[in-house]
């Protein structure tokens, strides 16, 4: 139930991934303050209408290009301002999935993928850090994959930028350990989002936005600065690190 | 990446009709128009699906394009004193129920599964088992977003557009890509429902507590015993159903617990085996007396509690027979029609009789007319099941009724055509970039 003392609020950057989405709607039914951020004024509007009408108390937009984006703190400061200077939950859940053999050839693609997922991710991520210690709590909550867990020839620079952003986010919660705010990683196993089209999404391993979403929602509470979701590929990742080179090397996944 | 790429084959619910397409799932109403552009797309035809629950080939677009709406699930407007909501088209009826059943409202009509998207209850104008007192869930749509093929979005209501509007409603998806619905839910005061099972050993008798409970219950079916003979022809169950004045919001899951995992071989269905069900199902409902209270999830959608139940049926499939026939002649097509099906040996699991109100449809191809509809679930086995539905057919079309296309996958030219007497003023409204399996045959 919400509490009624205070409404807790929640910015959300990236906000028509759509995982991101289904974390929302968790938060709408909660009856949170919420802003979301990104490009599309006319699809942040149109979830922005779906979460008002599931329960939030007030849902705000904001478009900004999070990559290009350079004045961060400045904008994130005004981000802050519009939900009245207190951020409960800062998810950061922009990120470009990209051509990886394009990438292999061309810089530009490369660098797409490394400053969405990374560079931006990260530097966004310190700003939000450096609010939730000021204001003493709060929730960081950093959407990673579980493709920067072993860099593989099939997406090894969006992986590498995961594994990046994995390490700022731990470091992060390192940081706040035995203080107020708390910061978490979510490590997400493939998804049947718009960003995974064109895959096969056959199979047991593939998750459900709504699924993964929960967990997300459960990890902002929780303890734990790593989180897999879903919880599975903890496991599975354990095993796929310890397979010895030689053997990883002749696999084709 | 093109927007459409290329699928294994779709299978229809009754897992009779399949095959591949080209297929789109958008996340954005924005990226519609697009999809529907020829000059961009490819020249083939294109439809607009939803969660696949049509029996037979009206959702299917062999070889051509299809958009899958379900990604387009947001709320886009509630209005908690009204009742008024309106979303995108590709929510699910589960998801709709999810969210209006603790704000203490209800869809004002519902068919038998919530597996279905708001956008397919009005391609098929669906009705429920309040359709003597609620009418079609056409009757309830108060908007509808369309986006042509030329790249026009037209605002349909009851007033404006009402033609296009009119098309819409039960139009099978062919008149555009509906992107919002706006529809009145009811008022509800608890979610649960009062239900009441009253044997029945004849069809007059069924006549008689469709007659006697259509003022007073909000929802009635029933379930036939269509395996007995003779004296026992016509035996079965009726349901009776309202909503509870009281008891609370906690809305009653819709989530199958248990689920179909494999195809069942196909003997397992055989005369012995569906006459074995029939006998079980009636002692087991004849000897419970009285009213008694459930949720609403279990009493609208008892199948939804078996996941992939049609997987029962084996890999061979099934057909649905849904039939309407006007109240006249009701009592004594039924009976033909019943010992047509058990005559042929292909007596079925479930059939399911339920008397249609007087209420108008507004669609220009809804299926719901005033009088008795017959669904009879019917193991495909080929040629034997074909030749009986073409015998059913002859028995419908002589009384002037017709087939529920939502059912359907084999209905003839020559039978659709007589049986929904507006299809030439509807064939105007269908876009020419629009088209399914199940309209290339009624209009061969």
């Amino acid at each position: 139930m919400t509490n009624n003392v205070t409404t807790r609020t929640a910015l959300i950057l990236g906000g028509t991934s759509a995982i991101a989405e289904a974390v929302a709607r968790l938060f709408a039914a909660e009856g949170m303050r919420l802003l979301l951020v990104g490009r599309s004024a006319g699809r942040l509007q149109a979830i922005a209408s779906d979460l008002t009408a599931r329960g939030a108390s007030s849902v705000e937009i904001e478009t900004v290009d999070l990559v290009a984006e350079t004045a961060i703190h400045a904008v994130f400061d005004r981000l802050v301002a519009k939900l009245g200077g207190r951020v409960d939950y800062a998810l950061i859940c922009h990120g470009y999935l990209g051509d990886q053999p394009l990438a292999e050839r061309d810089q530009v693609e490369a660098g797409r993928i490394l400053s969405a997922n990374f560079s931006s991710a990260a530097l966004w991520a310190l700003t939000a850090a450096g609010h939730l210690r000021r204001q003493g709590h709060g929730s960081l909550v950093v959407l990673g994959s579980v493709a920067g867990d072993r860099g593989r020839r099939a997406n090894f620079v969006y992986g590498a930028a995961k594994a990046g952003i994995a390490t700022l986010c731990e470091g992060i919660a390192h940081e706040f350990a035995a203080t107020g705010p708390k910061a978490v990683i979510v490590k997400i196993g493939p998804t049947d989002t718009p960003m995974t089209d064109g895959f096969d999404k056959r199979g047991v391993l593939w998750s459900k936005p709504e699924k993964v979403a929960s967990i997300i929602r459960r990890a902002a509470d929780g303890k734990s600065p790593v989180v897999y979701a879903p919880g599975f590929w903890r496991w599975i990742m354990m095993i796929i690190k310890a397979i010895p080179a030689p053997i990883f090397n002749r696999m084709s996944f | 990446m093109s927007a459409f790429h290329k699928t294994e084959a779709i299978k229809s619910w009754g897992r009779v009709q399949s095959g591949y397409h080209w297929a789109a799932v958008p996340h954005w109403r924005d990226e519609i128009p697009s999809l529907l552009d020829e000059k961009t797309q490819s020249q083939a035809t294109v439809l607009a699906t939803g969660k696949g629950r049509s029996y037979g080939d009206s959702s299917l677009n062999v070889s051509g394009r299809i958009v899958s709406m379900t990604r387009l699930n947001r709320l886009i407007a509630f209005d908690p004193v009204t009742g008024l909501l309106r979303a995108e088209a590709g929510l699910s009826l589960a998801d709709l129920i999810a969210f209006s059943v603790p704000r203490g409202f209800y869809p004002p009509v519902v068919p038998g599964t919530s597996h279905v998207t708001l956008g397919g209850m009005v391609a098929n104008d669906v009705h429920g088992k309040n359709h003597h007192a609620a009418g079609t869930i056409g009757r309830w749509v108060t908007a509808i977003e369309l986006v042509r093929s030329d790249g026009s979005h037209v605002c349909l209501t009851p007033t404006e557009h009402a033609d296009l509007f009119s098309a819409t409603i039960g139009g099978l998806g062919l008149t555009g890509v509906m992107t919002e619905i706006e529809i009145r839910l009811r008022p509800i005061q608890s979610a649960e429902m009062v239900v009441e099972d009253v044997p029945f050993g004849d069809l007059g008798a069924f006549f008689e507590l469709a007659r006697e409970s259509d003022g007073s219950w909000e929802y009635t079916v029933a379930w036939i015993d269509c395996v007995s003979t003779g004296r026992k022809l016509g035996r079965g169950i009726f349901t009776r159903a309202r909503h509870a004045a009281d008891g609370g919001f906690d809305a009653g899951s819709v989530t199958s617990r248990l689920s179909m995992p494999v195809d069942l071989p196909r003997w397992v269905f055989n005369s012995s085996s569906i006459k074995l069900f029939n006998e079980l199902y009636w002692r087991k409902k004849a000897n419970r007396r009285g009213p008694r209270r459930q949720c609403l999830a279990k009493v609208l959608f008892p199948l939804d509690s078996i996941g992939h139940w049609n997987r029962m049926y084996g890999s061979d499939g099934m057909y649905q027979y849904q039939c309407v026939v006007p109240p006249e002649c009701g009592r004594d097509v039924v009976r033909e029609l019943l010992l047509q099906a058990s005559a042929a040996g292909e007596g079925s699991f479930l059939a399911v009789l339920k008397t249609f109100g007087g209420l108008l449809s507004p669609g220009l191809l809804s299926f719901p007319m005033e009088g008795v509809t017959l669904a009879l679930d019917l193991p495909n086995r080929g040629t034997r099941t074909l030749a009986l539905m073409g015998r059913l057919d002859g028995v419908v079309s002589e009384a002037g009724g017709r087939l529920y296309p939502a059912k359907d996958g084999r209905m003839s030219s020559a039978m659709f055509k007589p049986g929904y007497p507006h299809w030439e003023k509807f064939a105007a409204h269908v876009d020419p970039a629009f088209s399914s399996c199940f309209w290339r045959r009624v209009m061969a």
